[in-house]
């Protein structure tokens, strides 16, 4: 269930490390060192962040992230050239926010943004402001250009706008671990377990983010259903200490392959525990 | 027919009034509105349409009932209709002042906070939160909050604290928490942004009383509604004093709620003109480079685009950036505006104008010499405006006096300090230098 081979491979063998991180933190060249690291790591998917002026959804860590990005001058179009030269083997969606979708090139609408996007080897989108009631013409212009619509399913929804989003959803569904914004927390929420018993009917990878910051969380999550998990401002954070330890380039690009490989490895660890539990009991 | 069923009948009619109808389907008007959030907040707001459909539009439980007495009692609504006699001499036009600075607060802010707080309690909330820019928004929602007795957190840009003291502390004398905001500008969008993420994390027990026209669905419609009294009273008292409609409305803009307050029951009175003063800053032009708008003339210079939950005229960069906008008031200093006013913009009904910092002042000093009137810096835009334009006008114009100006003093001294004001006291005398 949707467009992107690249995504539905990502998620088909086992479970899918998620990354996020913002375009241009603190600047582009690092910027590209850091999310090549995270490939390194194990990314299957990784999600890049467009920054926005205002971005409602995120949490202080990914707002401080975006202010460093937008102040070292990151566009749209220097977007789509930084994902054009990375040199990576995950898949690649966008996360951004609507105003840049709909405002994109000379017509306003979703519909230049996409083609640009899939241009630059864009395979899918995130827009956290963007509900399904409000998405028509940006799944259309995906379904256009192949590029997969993801959507959030937060604890809260329930009932006829769940069946709603999943009937929407393509690529994968991404699960918001807790209500709030994002932001690293130190343990998992029994929210999580709802929802992904909430969403075991649907036949769409469901990969869970907000809060993970570990190997144990990540071991966690997968073992309690989950297809993937999406790791936010943990990976962040790191950048954020480079930024505040003036580290080198190199040393934060270790330190984000070495947590991605943390992460992977108890998301592998949690993967093993539910399909072969004999063998971890 | 008792009292009681009475008004429930005619609190009935008013809310059917047409020109109230737009927009309550589905959040739209013509191609703004909707409802653009984060999807953990969707329920929230799905609850809060269904509530504003049964309290607010049909009235159950009496909800509207106990609005309007709340209103009258606690408020002191009906507010006046009083003739400005200096004015009128002065633009040779009757000029009428709807005195919503003489509700309770000081500012037409009441009306929509006292009407969501009591929304939130029909709804078993039990905790309130409010962004604010100028303060006036904050310390209605702190003053409703602490009659109907729910507690209150108030997000305010740490730069609105430093300009409007005054209210921060009439905030935390009501018993609410004021949290200043930090990031970027810290003014009025950053408080938006940061009362959302409140609202995301406690989003089952909590209501956002949202300041404005603006916002998801059902804001725009429902703080209207709360609004509406503004026009429903001005127009009936104007009919009562005059025998007839007034030629024209004027009242400023920031987010529109004063605006379309004072709009709403005469949108449909093809024969009445409805002037939507904006804040023209320093200069309409915008410093794109720099993400800069010195104005906060988003109905004037702004594009359409999505932002804080609704698709409207925005103060945007060509990437859709968010601009920081300016305005020697703080309360019109928003990059956004309301979706219904934009709407009204497109199809002609709303005459949107700006009047700059320099005028605005003029205005503020005019209606104080004048009338003995102290307006608010935003609702002084609507009386340089007056000024400028009064040959342009009917014969018989309503000024929507949206706020008193005491919170703004400080901001007025400073401004004044910096321009050559015409109409402005001198001060020298007194301070060695003004």
């Amino acid at each position: 269930m949707g467009n992107s081979e690249a995504i539905a491979a990502a998620f088909a063998d086992g479970p899918a490390y998620v990354p996020y991180l913002v375009v241009g933190d603190p600047d582009y060249e690092s910027s590209k060192a850091y999310v090549e690291a995270l490939d390194r790591g194990g990314a299957d998917v990784i999600e890049l962040g467009l920054p926005f002026s205002e971005p409602i959804a995120e949490g202080s860590t990914i707002q401080e992230a975006l202010v460093r990005a937008l102040d070292a001058g990151m566009t749209p179009e220097r977007f789509f050239a930084f994902a054009e030269e990375l040199d990576v083997d995950a898949a690649l969606v966008c996360m951004t926010y609507y105003n840049l979708i709909y405002q994109y090139g000379d017509e306003t609408g979703p519909r230049p943004f996409v083609e640009r996007a899939a241009a630059a080897g864009i395979e899918g989108l995130v827009v956290p402001d963007l509900p399904a009631e409000e998405a028509d013409p940006l799944r259309e212009a995906c379904d256009e250009f192949g590029l997969d619509l993801v959507f959030i399913v937060a604890p809260t929804t329930r009932g006829d706008r769940l069946d709603r989003m999943m009937e929407n959803v393509s690529g994968y569904v991404y699960v918001q671990a807790r209500l709030g914004t994002t932001g690293a927390r130190d343990d998992v929420s029994d929210q999580t377990t709802e929802s992904l018993d909430r969403l075991r009917e649907y036949d769409v990878p469901k990969a869970v983010g907000f809060g993970i910051s570990t190997g144990e969380h990540a071991e966690r999550i997968v073992a309690g259903g989950a297809d993937g998990i999406i790791v936010g401002s943990a990976l962040v954070d790191v950048v954020a200490e480079g930024v505040a330890e003036d580290l080198s380039t190199d040393e934060v690009a270790d330190r984000l392959e070495a947590l991605s490989r943390e992460l992977t490895e108890g998301a592998e660890r949690g993967y093993r525990s539910w399909t072969t539990p004999a063998e971890s009991a | 027919m008792s009292e009681t069923e009475s008004s429930t009948s005619e609190v009935g009619e008013l809310s059917r009034r047409p020109g109230r109808e737009r927009g309550r389907e589905d959040g739209k008007f013509g191609r703004y509105g909707g409802q653009y959030v984060p999807e953990a907040l969707m329920p929230a707001i799905e609850e809060l349409a269904d509530a504003y459909e049964r309290y607010v539009l049909n009235n159950e439980d009496g909800f509207m009932d106990e609005f309007r007495e709340r209103l009258a009692d606690f408020g002191g609504r009906p507010t006046p209709l009083q003739r400005a006699d200096r004015l009128s001499e002065r633009y040779d036009t009757e000029v009428y002042l709807k005195r919503e600075d003489l509700l309770h607060g000081g500012a037409h802010k009441l009306n929509n906070a006292l009407g969501q707080v009591l929304l939130a309690k029909y709804m078993g909330k039990e905790r309130i939160i409010a962004e604010t820019g100028a303060g006036q928004h904050g310390t209605a929602t702190a003053m409703a909050a602490a009659h109907l007795d729910m507690p209150c957190t108030i997000y305010m840009g740490e730069r609105d604290i430093n300009r409007q003291r005054p209210n921060v502390f009439r905030m935390k004398l009501n018993g609410s928490e004021v949290k200043p905001v930090t990031t970027g500008r810290g003014t009025l969008k950053e408080a938006i942004s940061e009362t959302m993420r409140d609202w995301a994390a406690t989003v089952e027990d909590t209501h956002y009383v949202i300041g404005s026209i603006v916002g998801p669905h059902p804001f725009p419609v429902m703080v209207r509604d709360f609004q509406a009294v503004i026009s429903e009273e001005a127009r009936e008292q104007t009919v009562e004093k005059t025998g007839g409609l007034p030629t024209d409305v004027v009242a400023c803009a920031g987010g529109g709620s004063n605006t379309m307050g004072a709009f709403a029951d005469f949108v449909d009175d093809e024969s009445v003109a409805l002037h939507a003063v904006e804040a023209g800053g320093s200069t309409l032009e915008v410093d794109e480079e720099a993400g800069v708008a010195p104005n906060s003339a988003s109905l004037f210079a702004g594009e359409e685009g999505v932002l804080h939950g609704a698709r409207t005229k925005l103060l945007q960069d060509s990437d859709g950036q968010i601009m920081e906008s300016h305005s020697v008031s703080s309360g019109l200093d928003y990059a956004g505006v309301g979706p219904e006013l934009a709407y009204l913009v497109d199809e002609g009904r709303v005459d949107p104008v700006a009047v700059d910092d320099d005028a605005a002042l003029e205005g503020f000093h005019r209606l104080s010499n004048t009338e003995g009137i102290i307006p608010a810096l935003e609702t002084a835009h609507a009386f340089g405006y007056l000024e400028e334009h009064h040959e342009d006008l009917g014969e018989r114009v309503v000024v929507n006096v949206s706020g008193r100006g005491d919170k703004d003093l400080d901001a007025a001294i400073e401004e004044t300090d910096q321009r050559d004001v015409p109409n402005a006291p001198d001060m020298s005398m007194f301070t060695g230098g003004m």
